[in-house]
């Protein structure tokens, strides 16, 4: 016990870290398939749980949820060990995290396509599966405060920050969105606790901080540790990564409000969406320069070490979705963008270039610390990963942008007797050639993580497991 | 909107709790050093010891732990 004690729990970081490339290839084949459907309408003949609608939010849970959530998981395990110089507080309740989390996706993957939803988008998994998602995260907090609890350095490292942010404001958006009447065990069936348009702002209020805690403070944790330690350098400046912390909690929670312009939202709640959102643009962008900046002279590490790619063009894409998010939610911009392929492209900006791209980098990182090696398998294979990938996110993003503003001016159009210039299905057909690049795109980006995974499993051959003792905090002096 | 009934306290109730983690961090000196801890994560001894050229029996003892 005592010899367990002073090793750093590796066991369910391998685990998780493993999980996130499965779930990576599981809910972008599902999101591949429903991009084919757009192109091929009738490719699977109207077979119900194969259809459109339920197959959707089994990719954006699937995706989020298992791949984001996993990363997550493993990176923020690590994280706290490595910079707290703590052992992970409580095994079983550590285990307990990873086989809970693991059985809420497969549930999910049962009961989305069979119908069984709430309705609500990132919020879809009926009840039962609700509660075991609020026991899985209370034993998450649990986990990973306790590590900080029993920290043998005083200072908490930045990126802790991020998580344990993280950590709260899901639970909190998660307790007050699923709350909801059961009305039947079989199929599960609940009713939302709200309705209307109070239930609008209740679900876009969770929508939106969904993204910016769980993809976004989740995922800056994981950049301001594994950016720094893969270049070996400091981040550019520490005092500015604690002022993008405190700015970003500050300021956040009140930016869900854009998803909902021009409904039967008042509009004065509108306009403090709107520009809760413009603020946000200042620590997005403080975080992403500081992240980037990480590299000041020392670009040239930029040039063969593909996971430093996956990393810096990460924060690149983050730059990017930060700057077009506040744009978009302008509301005059927001006339046009809203309801259109735009918003698609926008979000995959930031799915596919930041969020999946600084875990790619990140796991790639963990890999051969978790299984005793120096490097992956292939290096090359990483840089052909990283190049198909990219080729595959920017082929999505554009040809959904064209797309948007293409649909958005269409359905806009009137002549000049006040009628509509084009019908809706003028803008369907005039999509099908975006929506078919968008479909290879999504491929390029999937094929990209079948090459992860055999990368994985060759630097996994041998079946070696590494463990590491607990190291006293180098320089410490506290 | 009687939503925003709920959801406005409870921002309110968040800022406040956020701010006396923000005071507390503060006063316990959290962001008394603003260099040392982005080094320090880097003097982690985190390589893979296996490969190492080590004495055998240490290999051994990183390995049994934990499977």
């Amino acid at each position: 016990m005592s010899e367990t004690q002073s090793n750093y729990n590796y066991k369910v970081v391998r685990q998780f870290a493993v999980m996130t490339v499965i779930w990576g290839i599981v809910g972008m084949t599902v999101g591949v398939f429903i991009a084919a459907q757009l192109v091929w309408p009738d490719m699977t003949h109207g077979i119900s749980f194969l259809s459109y609608g339920r197959l959707r939010p089994l990719h954006t849970n699937a995706v989020i949820f298992a791949f984001g959530g996993c990363a997550l998981f493993a990176t923020s395990y690590w994280c706290v060990q490595r910079t707290c110089h703590a052992r992970l507080f409580s095994a079983p309740l550590a285990a307990f995290t990873f086989w809970g989390w693991q059985a809420v996706i497969v549930l999910a993957a049962v009961t989305l396509p069979l119908g069984m939803t709430q309705g609500k988008e990132y919020a879809e998994l009926e009840w039962p599966i609700d509660i075991l998602i609020t026991l899985v995260w209370v034993s998450y907090a649990i986990v990973f405060f306790g590590t900080i609890a029993k920290r043998t350095v005083s200072h908490i490292y930045v990126a802790n920050w991020f998580f344990g942010g993280f950590i709260l404001a899901v639970a909190l958006l998660h307790l007050v969105n699923s709350c909801a009447i059961p009305v039947s065990l079989v199929p599960f069936k609940s009713y939302s606790c709200f309705a209307g348009s109070q239930d609008a702002m209740i679900q876009w209020w969770y929508g939106h901080n969904a993204v910016g805690f769980f993809l976004t403070a989740g995922f800056l944790g994981m950049m301001y540790y594994f950016v720094p330690k893969q270049a070996g350098r400091p981040v550019y400046s520490y005092r500015l990564s604690v002022v993008h912390f405190w700015a970003l909690i500050f300021t956040y929670m009140w930016a869900g409000p854009h998803h909902l312009h021009y409904t039967a939202l008042p509009d004065w709640t509108q306009s403090v969406g709107m520009i809760f959102s413009l603020i946000l643009l200042a620590p997005s962008w403080g975080g992403m320069i500081n992240g980037i900046m990480t590299l000041q002279g020392a670009w040239h590490k930029l040039r063969d070490d593909p996971i430093l790619k996956f990393l810096i063009t990460s924060l690149s894409f983050y730059g990017m979705s930060t700057f077009e998010g506040p744009m978009m939610a302008i509301k005059t911009v927001n006339a046009l963008s809203h309801y259109t392929d735009w918003t698609v492209g926008h979000v995959h900006s930031g799915a596919l270039g930041w969020v999946a791209m600084v875990s790619i980098g990140s796991i790639y990182y963990l890999l051969p610390k978790l299984f005793g090696k120096q490097e992956m398998h292939s290096v090359k294979l990483i840089t052909v990963h990283f190049w198909v990938a990219t080729i595959g996110v920017v082929l999505y993003i554009s040809s959904m942008w064209i797309a948007g503003v293409m649909q958005g001016l269409m359905w806009r159009a009137v002549n000049a007797d006040g009628t509509l210039t084009y019908s809706f299905v003028e803008a369907v057909k005039g999509s099908y050639p975006f929506w078919t690049i968008r479909f290879v795109g999504g491929l390029l980006f999937l094929s990209g993580m079948f090459i992860m995974a055999y990368n994985m499993f060759k630097t996994m051959a041998g079946g070696n497991t590494a463990d590491a003792p607990v190291l006293a905090a180098a320089g410490h002096h506290a | 909107m009687e939503s925003l009934y709920l959801l406005i306290p409870l921002s309110v109730v968040l800022v406040f709790l956020i701010g006396v983690a923000f005071w507390w961090s503060v006063r316990s000196g959290q962001f008394d050093d603003m260099e040392g801890p982005a080094y320090r994560i880097l003097m982690d001894d985190d390589q893979p010891r296996a490969e190492i050229v080590a004495p055998q029996h240490e290999i051994s003892e990183n390995r049994k732990i934990d499977d």
